[in-house]
């Protein structure tokens, strides 16, 4: 992996609240899930950028709007120093052939009236990039890439397993050679022994393509593996942000701690504290005041119920957002 | 009983590598399973054939009056016997097989056009566009059908194609609400957003995407259509709005017999018969197609 300074993806204040529909009966009371909650990050060209965070916390919300797939609240999004959340349908679409998605679910992710090579060659046909022929060319050739036949060009989606269709989604999102690829839990849904494989893969094309990830997951060992960068997201928020290593090692905000706490430990001599959260993760619709974490954060002061702290840089490319740090 | 060594062919079939079948080789074998669904396709056919070569196939010139023979019980010379001036009964019922078979088919397929339209519009794109389309629709929907027939038959030029038209302008309602509800569910589809995410025209999710996957339950629902679209125009003729004489329409002649039910039932039970018959086979088909399309009994 070959992170560098230059910023491929940056995200500034971005908001997106979903409006929850008011009933008929109840006309005027609508409330607003708070998915995403003024969220800034940059992603570097050739790293992978981790998200972690529960189910729930926005993750996904936060992919789809990036992707301008969903229309954000307020904030900006920068791909390559332009504002993609102010384009127009038509701007939009050439830029599209730069970013792309691999879902979560290889199941619901594919169509199932169309043919793999129909799937995968899709994208150039909407783009126009290709004859007939090269496209049919380029497919097959993107089945080998990641480790299918070209024979299986003309099979249907059901006949393959949960791993081979995550493969052709990730050839499908391979087709217009992106930059920017968001993965949105792409291995939560395969078996153990399968997602060592999808990773692996996903390792090898980013060397050969250097690609840039956004790798959203829920698995900590699993964003370890993958990521240079580890971004924590609690409640629509990010509240901790610093490279692989550090976040690790010496993570600073409590909830980071606490998920680190629940990883399983394979070395039974080693014991170590487990920090058990009290409580539920609070309502998107209505989120605490203050700090997010507050309602059952083990350290909480009486201010952090009052403001919400800052996402600042605690160390050099360490940020965090907490009023109670032992530094 | 005695034992036996089981030899199941369709074991074999199974086990034998890899059969690449296509969706529609699929389809139709699981559609063979519903044996009552086959039985009504030959028999639909059978109707068709009569019904485009019932030039040839009539004894009688369906339109001669002879009075002389009036009322007059099944014979060799008339199958099904003659009506209150004269004509054959069998010779009319061929010709009226193809209003009666054509008015299904085009109804249906004017309500399928319309209902599949209205309701992919309104479920793609939602928001106002849903509101005002599922607006008019209900509207359509709580009209009486059969009233709303009349009035508007009773208004336009009695042509067959009119009829047509206007039997498709009241079944569209529910087939646009059962489209749309379809499209509702295949645009939260992450294939559909993928779609999206490669920069995919509006147009091309929706013919390429959504309505392939929606075609199962709209497939069904015309062939059940078709059949009531038959009825419609039958119960039409019936009350003399329907496809005027001397032109033959299995309602008409139905509409004909009335007055002579207690003398001369023949004349009400063939075409009876042939309506029945006709409906009957549309709903089996319908049936047999549901479950063969239904992906989630795919086995």
């Amino acid at each position: 992996m070959v992170a560098t300074n230059e910023v491929l993806l940056e995200v500034n204040n971005l908001v997106k609240h979903h409006l929850q529909r008011s009933s008929f009966l109840s006309r005027g009371t609508s409330a607003y899930v708070h998915a995403v909650d003024d969220v800034s990050f940059k992603v570097h060209r050739g790293e992978t950028l981790g998200l972690v965070g529960e189910s729930g916390c926005g993750k996904t919300t936060l992919a789809k709007t990036i992707l301008c797939l969903q229309p954000a609240t307020s904030g900006e999004v920068l791909f390559e120093g332009q504002n993609i959340l102010q384009l127009r349908p038509k701007q939009l679409r050439p830029l599209r052939q730069k970013m792309q998605l691999i879902f979560q679910d290889p199941y619901s992710s594919l169509n199932p009236r169309m043919t793999v090579g129909e799937i995968i060659a899709e994208p150039l046909l909407v783009h126009n990039i290709c004859s007939r022929n090269e496209r049919q060319k380029r497919a097959q050739k993107l089945l080998d890439v990641v480790g299918l036949a070209p024979y299986h060009y003309r099979r249907y989606p059901h006949e393959f397993s949960g791993g081979q269709r995550q493969r052709i989604g990730i050839a499908r999102a391979l087709a217009l050679r992106p930059q920017l690829i968001v993965c949105d839990e792409p291995v939560s849904a395969l078996d153990v022994s399968i997602q060592s494989q999808v990773l692996n893969l996903l390792e090898d094309l980013q060397k050969e393509f250097g690609l840039t990830y956004l790798f959203i997951a829920h698995n900590l060992s699993v964003v370890k593996h993958i990521s240079d960068r580890v971004a924590v997201m609690y409640l629509g928020k990010i509240v901790e942000l610093t490279t692989g290593n550090n976040l690790y090692q010496t993570p600073l905000h409590p909830y980071t701690k606490a998920l680190l706490s629940a990883i399983p430990q394979p070395d039974p001599q080693r014991k170590k504290e487990h920090i058990i959260l009290q409580g539920d993760v609070p309502s998107p619709v209505n989120p605490p005041g203050g700090c997010r974490f507050h309602t059952r954060c083990p350290r909480a002061l009486p201010i952090c119920s009052q403001k919400d702290p800052s996402f600042r840089e605690i160390r050099p490319g360490h940020f965090v957002a907490c009023h109670n740090l032992d530094l | 009983m005695s034992t036996r060594i089981d030899t199941n062919p369709k074991l074999t079939q199974t086990v034998s590598p890899r059969n690449e079948a296509t969706y529609l080789q699929m389809v139709w074998r699981r559609f063979k399973r519903h044996k009552l669904a086959v039985a009504s396709l030959i028999v639909l056919g059978c109707l068709y054939l009569i019904a485009i070569f019932a030039p040839l196939l009539s004894t009688h010139d369906y339109r001669a009056v002879e009075p002389e023979i009036r009322l007059q019980a099944p014979s060799s010379e008339h199958w099904f016997g003659t009506d209150d001036v004269g004509r054959d009964i069998y010779s009319r019922i061929l010709h009226g097989a193809r209003i009666s078979l054509s008015v299904g088919f085009v109804a249906a397929g004017f309500a399928v056009l319309v209902g599949t339209i209205v309701g992919a519009l309104a479920g793609y794109f939602g928001g106002v566009i849903d509101d005002i389309l599922m607006r008019i629709t209900e509207i359509f929907m709580a009209f009486p059908t059969f009233f709303l027939l009349i009035t508007v038959v009773s208004l336009l030029p009695r042509s067959i194609f009119n009829i047509m038209i206007v039997i498709g302008l009241t079944s569209w309602p529910g087939l646009a609400r059962m489209v749309r509800a379809e499209f509702l569910s295949l645009r939260e589809q992450d294939f559909t957003e993928a779609a999206r995410a490669i920069g995919a025209s509006d147009r091309r999710i929706i013919f390429r995407h959504i309505l392939p996957n929606a075609m199962a339950p709209i497939i069904v629902s015309t062939s059940l259509r078709i059949g009531g679209a038959i009825l419609s125009e039958s119960g039409l003729s019936f009350l003399g709005l329907g496809v005027q004489e001397p032109f033959p329409s299995w309602g008409n002649i139905l509409n004909r017999g009335r007055n002579f039910l207690r003398y001369a039932p023949w004349i009400t039970m063939a075409p009876g018969l042939f309506i029945f018959i006709t409906v009957l086979c549309f709903n089996f088909i319908g049936d047999g197609l549901r479950d063969a399309l239904d992906p989630r009994l795919k086995q």
